[in-house]
């Protein structure tokens, strides 16, 4: 089977979407049951940390609270043109959320043949979550 | 697992004769025959939208009146500064043009921002989360005939809300989500799509659009008490009013403004009140808080608090584009979608690969590959041989 596969080699794969959970609002928070197809991978309490931790870091993004609202004002009084030249706090949050999956990945789910794939490459919808079934297992990318 | 292996598609063994294999990643690298220029996911999103500057700037396929918008207040403080300007200045104070100017910068800076700023596009499932979705409601153990429930409800701060699924996004809309059939996205905290600006207003830009119509109240009256002063100054200097008006052009302005303030400033006003309460348009035109069906039924996004709600709206971190418009497509993807080629939708039906690039590729860019798209089912990709 030629592989058409677009970011990994691996061919034998199954997916697993962490879907968000919107009991909170309308702020990006992902529930944290545990799925049963992981039940043979990785241990519940490792999985909930990460999702927890993504959670955490989330609402880091999205929090009100006088820095926020302070840099919203100075915004609205530059016609937000501030917004063009300076990386704005979300924007912050998020390349630590990448860097945190990139290290979770590799010291946790790679060994275990999965794959968290970062919710800003999915709208922010689901956590997906790569399940390589093959044996000669490479680190997942 | 043997049969995991890799194993080569025979192009012989394909209905369709293929003159030349695939050149597409796998072992061989012939991507020397097909040098295409890596796309950008811009050029292949699926919403009616258009982009410029390289993906840059985004507005909704019809840009409805907003060269209107802009013509009208280009044209109208353009008379303002030319023929009142200098009157006032000379019989009132410079203050006048500056102001003036502050606010009309203000104005088309934001005008331009609630245009070409993305709203808060969702963009659309792939076709694995749809294939997972699809499984999931079809779990539902639903027997009847009937196809299965659409909706999910959710309880949010004690408030039933009940969210949709998207058949054209192939999601559960989030919570204030809704799809805007002029542009054909999903849009998170849809207020309404605003012919004027020629955009949908959303969650990311509804600060600049309401910044945009509160400037614009201000200019707007600005100019028009400007220009009556200076009518009445000229009235005043011995000719009469009629003369006066019969005048100078600048009474152009007043005629504008005078039809234009009065709409404008109930817009501003309704906006304030929706920014207060923490509403969308949607949401109150709709009544969807309203409680008119009889139940008690509140707000769940409203922090109770009319300071916190207008904070929360207007001063809120800036959320960032989920659409990713300048992100480059995986290489293998562009060059799928850049060979068009017939054999395409019949390779991705007949072999059993992982068709989850395929139809990714497929889905994104319906121009190029003509044929039947349908023919891909997401489920497809589940037969994968080796597993």
């Amino acid at each position: 089977i030629n592989t058409y596969r677009t970011s990994s080699n691996q061919l034998c794969s199954s997916k697993v979407f962490i879907q968000r959970h919107y009991s909170s609002g309308t702020i990006c928070k992902f529930q944290t049951k545990f799925p049963s197809e992981l039940e043979s991978r990785i241990d519940e309490q490792q999985f909930e940390e990460t999702i927890q931790t993504l959670n955490n870091l989330y609402a880091e993004a999205e929090k009100l609270g006088g820095k926020s609202y302070l840099e919203g004002c100075l915004a609205s009084l530059t016609a937000y043109t501030i917004f063009l030249c300076m990386e704005t706090h979300y924007e912050k949050v998020l390349k630590k959320i990448a860097r945190y999956i990139k290290d979770q990945n590799e010291k946790i789910y790679a060994p275990r043949g999965l794959l968290l794939t970062d919710p800003i490459e999915r709208g922010l919808r689901v956590v997906e979550i790569t399940i390589f079934e093959d044996r000669s297992i490479g680190s997942g990318r | 697992m043997k049969n995991c292996e890799y194993q080569q598609i025979d192009p012989q063994a394909l209905p369709t004769p293929t003159p030349t294999p695939q050149p597409h990643h796998g072992n061989d690298t012939e991507k020397k025959k097909e040098p295409r220029r890596p796309r950008r996911k811009w050029e292949v999103f699926p919403g009616k939208n258009r982009f410029y500057c390289d993906g840059r700037i985004i507005v909704a396929r019809q840009s409805g009146v907003l060269p209107l918008t802009l013509g009208l207040i280009l044209v109208t403080s353009g008379l303002f500064f030319i023929f009142d300007c200098p009157f006032l200045v000379k019989h009132l104070t410079s203050c006048i043009p500056v102001i003036g100017g502050v606010l009309f910068v203000f104005v088309l800076i934001t005008l331009l921002q609630t245009s070409f700023t993305d709203p808060g596009i969702l963009p659309r499932a792939t076709p694995d989360e749809a294939a997972d979705i699809e499984k999931q409601i079809d779990n539902t153990g639903n027997t009847s005939y009937r196809p299965p429930p659409r909706t999910k409800e959710v309880l949010i701060n004690q408030q039933v809300v009940k969210l949709k699924y998207c058949f054209t996004c192939k999601m559960f809309r989030p919570p204030r989500t809704s799809h805007c059939s002029l542009c054909d996205n999903c849009v998170e905290r849809f207020d309404h799509h605003c012919p004027w600006v020629g955009n949908c207003v959303g969650k990311r830009n509804y600060r600049f659009f309401y910044t945009f119509i509160v400037s614009l109240s201000f200019l707007t009256a600005f100019i028009f008490g400007c220009v009556t002063t200076h009518l009445a100054l000229r009235a005043q200097g011995g000719k009469g009013l009629v003369f006066a008006l019969q005048e100078s052009p600048g009474r152009y302005p007043l005629v504008i403004c005078f039809f234009s303030v009065w709409s404008i400033l109930g817009l501003s006003g309704f906006h304030t009140y929706l920014v207060a309460s923490n509403l969308t348009t949607n949401e109150d035109i709709k009544g969807s808080w309203s409680g008119k069906s009889g139940e008690d039924v509140t707000n769940p996004y409203s922090h109770k608090n009319i300071f916190i709600n207008c904070c929360s709206v207007l001063c809120a971190p800036m959320p960032p584009s989920l659409i990713d418009r300048r992100g480059f497509l995986p290489a293998d993807e562009s060059a799928q979608t850049g060979s068009a080629d017939i054999e395409l939708p019949t390779l991705a039906a007949k072999s059993e690969i992982n068709v989850v690039g395929a139809a990714f590729a497929l889905q994104k860019s319906p121009s190029p590959v003509e044929t039947s798209l349908p023919a891909v089912a997401p489920t497809q990709h589940l037969s994968a041989a080796c597993c």
